[in-house]
């Protein structure tokens, strides 16, 4: 899918036109680790971008290069039209950013990190606090707000160093991974969250590792691995050119495998994906009227089925798809995978 | 297709009009309203962890007891003799062994990312570590006013009184201070807060007893008390003890301490702040 291309715009509105985030050829090596191969982006205004890989895909090091902590060795990248070394202190001045790991002082109450995070954007005393109150209120944690944050749970922790990032609303927030480690009910939290900041118009740059959230909540995403964009688009986009319908079908018996696979590669005619789970296998369908046929041969010819559903596909299917090279094979590279 | 809410969330929409009610946008805060603010966060760090200042001051106050009661008697005649000549300089141990505490304290922030956030603000980059400096000095001061106030329970009786006391003690931040620049050094070398205290205090422990804190240097061997004249707290201690008591005749000494404190000032200030702005 190719943006652009269109008439040209009088000036005015070539500026609200203008991606929120530009970047080009962008690279950072840490020694001979190549963190970020040269990635190319541009990220729509007022959208809700996902950046989708493993751990060590180099997700964290684009958005920290995006947030002027750390500076490109290659390429350029410009947030709301500022490059990110050069005009460093106008892309702070629009941008916010919600670390990894929560980047709030565990000694401080949840009030007095607001506070401080005011009083540094220029609040005064008096409208720093108020501003404090008004958030712990929208977030939930007006209760504990008078709690050191060390006694908070990940799910108030995560809400709260959110609300750090709003005491300014930003142009562009950035999210990483923003509900690794929190439980299902936190997660929805964060994600209604999320989808308020960008009905406000704020242009959301999320990673994630998980393939449900990113289609959740993003517009659009790029799949990264090795540092490098594997696929880009819109989620449905990414799922019809992963398959959008997943049969995994679980046996009781490894033996069995290879009898279930051809009578699953004779009745739904593609290939069947074996995975580094002996008792696993995995078929893209294109034709849903048979998967009932399947499971009706399979039980025929004595198959002990343990699990049969029909699904998304997995972050690991995603890249079989992508890159035809499996994140978990019978060879058993699934280490490295998931490095 | 990507505000597919969950159910019960349009029921909760109302409650995120006041976050983006506010004016998006403010001038942030100067370079000094910038550097009071996190000084003040500082401030409540010692009001939220007290335990914090008297887990350094606790071993020179277990030194000033035992000094006081256990030597005092031979090395200086009596205990309350001993302590008019050991307060002074333990007040000096005491708040360089607080210093450490500036490399730890932002050592625990950078790697608990606390910094990523601080570094993405729009505000004067070096504010944080000024921030945190000056939150120090005023921990230093505490940790000094308690020290002082033992040795006060212990019969030590400044001769110089209340004048003598602050400008020792006003002598001493300022030492500490250039100190603190070293340990920033150190907490952005090393890769955990318990290294940079074990590495800080390898070189702060042989640095306050081989001064003239305990005992006079005359007592000691020809090559040791040497050694002792050219430690930089051996200076400060014989500051801190003439102006506490009042005796003036150690112009040198505080000459001395002032230009040793511009020098390390001059020479690790501008590679910490360097240090700090590199990536990491």
């Amino acid at each position: 899918m190719q943006g652009g291309g269109g008439p040209h715009f009088p000036y005015n509105q070539a500026m609200s036109t203008m991606p929120a985030i530009q970047i080009s050829g962008l690279a950072k090596s840490f020694g001979t680790t190549r963190a970020v191969d040269h990635i190319d982006l541009q990220i729509a205004r007022g959208s809700v971008y996902g950046l989708l890989g493993p751990n060590g895909a180099g997700k964290t090091t684009t958005i920290r290069m995006l947030a002027t902590l750390i500076r490109p060795d290659a390429g350029t990248a410009r947030v709301l039209g500022h490059d990110v070394v050069r005009d460093a202190a106008a892309v702070r001045s629009k941008v916010s950013l919600t670390g990894q790991f929560a980047s709030i002082d565990e000694d401080l109450t949840g009030k007095e990190n607001l506070v401080l995070i005011g009083r540094l954007l220029g609040l005064s005393w008096a409208d720093a606090r108020a501003r404090a109150a008004e958030l712990l209120d929208a977030f939930g944690l007006a209760e504990a707000a008078g709690r050191q944050v060390r006694t908070f749970s990940g799910g108030m922790r995560r809400r709260l160093d959110i609300a750090a990032s709003l005491v300014v609303t930003p142009e562009v927030l950035f999210l990483d991974e923003p509900t690794t480690g929190l439980d299902p009910r936190s997660r929805s939290q964060v994600w209604d969250i999320v989808r308020a900041i960008a009905s406000e118009g704020t242009t959301v740059l999320l990673t994630t590792q998980y393939l449900e959230e990113a289609d959740r909540l993003a517009d659009r995403l790029a799949v990264i691995d090795h540092g490098r964009v594997i696929a880009e688009g819109t989620s449905r986009d990414l799922k019809s050119s992963v398959g959008a319908n997943m049969l995994h079908v679980r046996l009781r018996e490894a033996t069995q495998l290879a009898d279930a696979q051809a009578r699953l590669v004779e009745v739904l005619k593609v290939d069947v994906q074996r995975h580094a789970d002996p008792c696993l296998l995995s078929v893209q369908v294109s034709d849903l009227a048979l998967v009932g046929n399947a499971l009706a041969s399979l039980t025929s010819a004595g198959v002990v089925v343990a699990e049969f559903s029909l699904g998304q596909p997995s972050l690991d299917e995603v890249f079989f798809a992508l890159t035809g090279r499996p994140a978990e094979s019978e060879s058993d590279n699934g280490q490295e995978a998931r490095a | 297709m990507s505000v597919d809410m969950l159910p019960g969330t349009a029921a909760r929409t109302g409650q995120w009009d006041s976050v983006f009610s506010r004016a998006r946008k403010v001038n942030s805060a100067s370079w000094l309203s910038a550097v009071v603010t996190l000084g003040w966060r500082a401030v409540l760090k010692i009001k939220h962890v007290p335990f914090q200042l008297f887990d350094v001051t606790a071993f020179p106050i277990m030194m000033t007891l035992m000094f006081t009661y256990l030597f005092g008697g031979a090395l200086a005649g009596s205990p309350r003799e001993y302590v008019q000549f050991l307060l002074p300089g333990i007040v000096v141990q005491a708040v360089l062994f607080i210093t450490v505490y500036t490399g730890v304290g932002l050592n625990t922030d950078i790697s608990k990312g606390l910094y990523d956030r601080f570094r993405s603000l729009p505000i004067w980059q070096p504010a944080p570590i000024f921030g945190a400096l000056l939150g120090d000095v005023m921990r230093y001061g505490i940790a000094a006013v308690m020290v002082i106030g033992l040795g006060l329970l212990l019969g030590f009786r400044p001769q110089g009184g209340l004048p003598g006391v602050v400008a020792a003690v006003v002598l001493l931040l300022l030492f500490a201070f250039s100190v603190s620049w070293i340990w920033i050094i150190v907490s952005m070398f090393v890769k955990t807060p318990e290294s940079v205290m074990t590495t800080s205090f390898l070189f702060l422990f042989p640095l306050t007893m081989a001064s003239n804190i305990f005992v006079d240097p005359a007592t000691m061997p020809d090559w040791l008390a040497t050694a002792v004249s050219f430690n930089p707290v051996t200076h400060l201690v014989t500051a801190s003890r003439s102006l506490m008591h009042g005796q003036g005749a150690a112009t040198g000494s505080i000459v001395w301490v002032l230009v040793a404190s511009a020098i390390i000032t001059a020479v690790f200030a501008p590679i910490a702040l360097r240090m700090y702005h590199k990536e990491r």
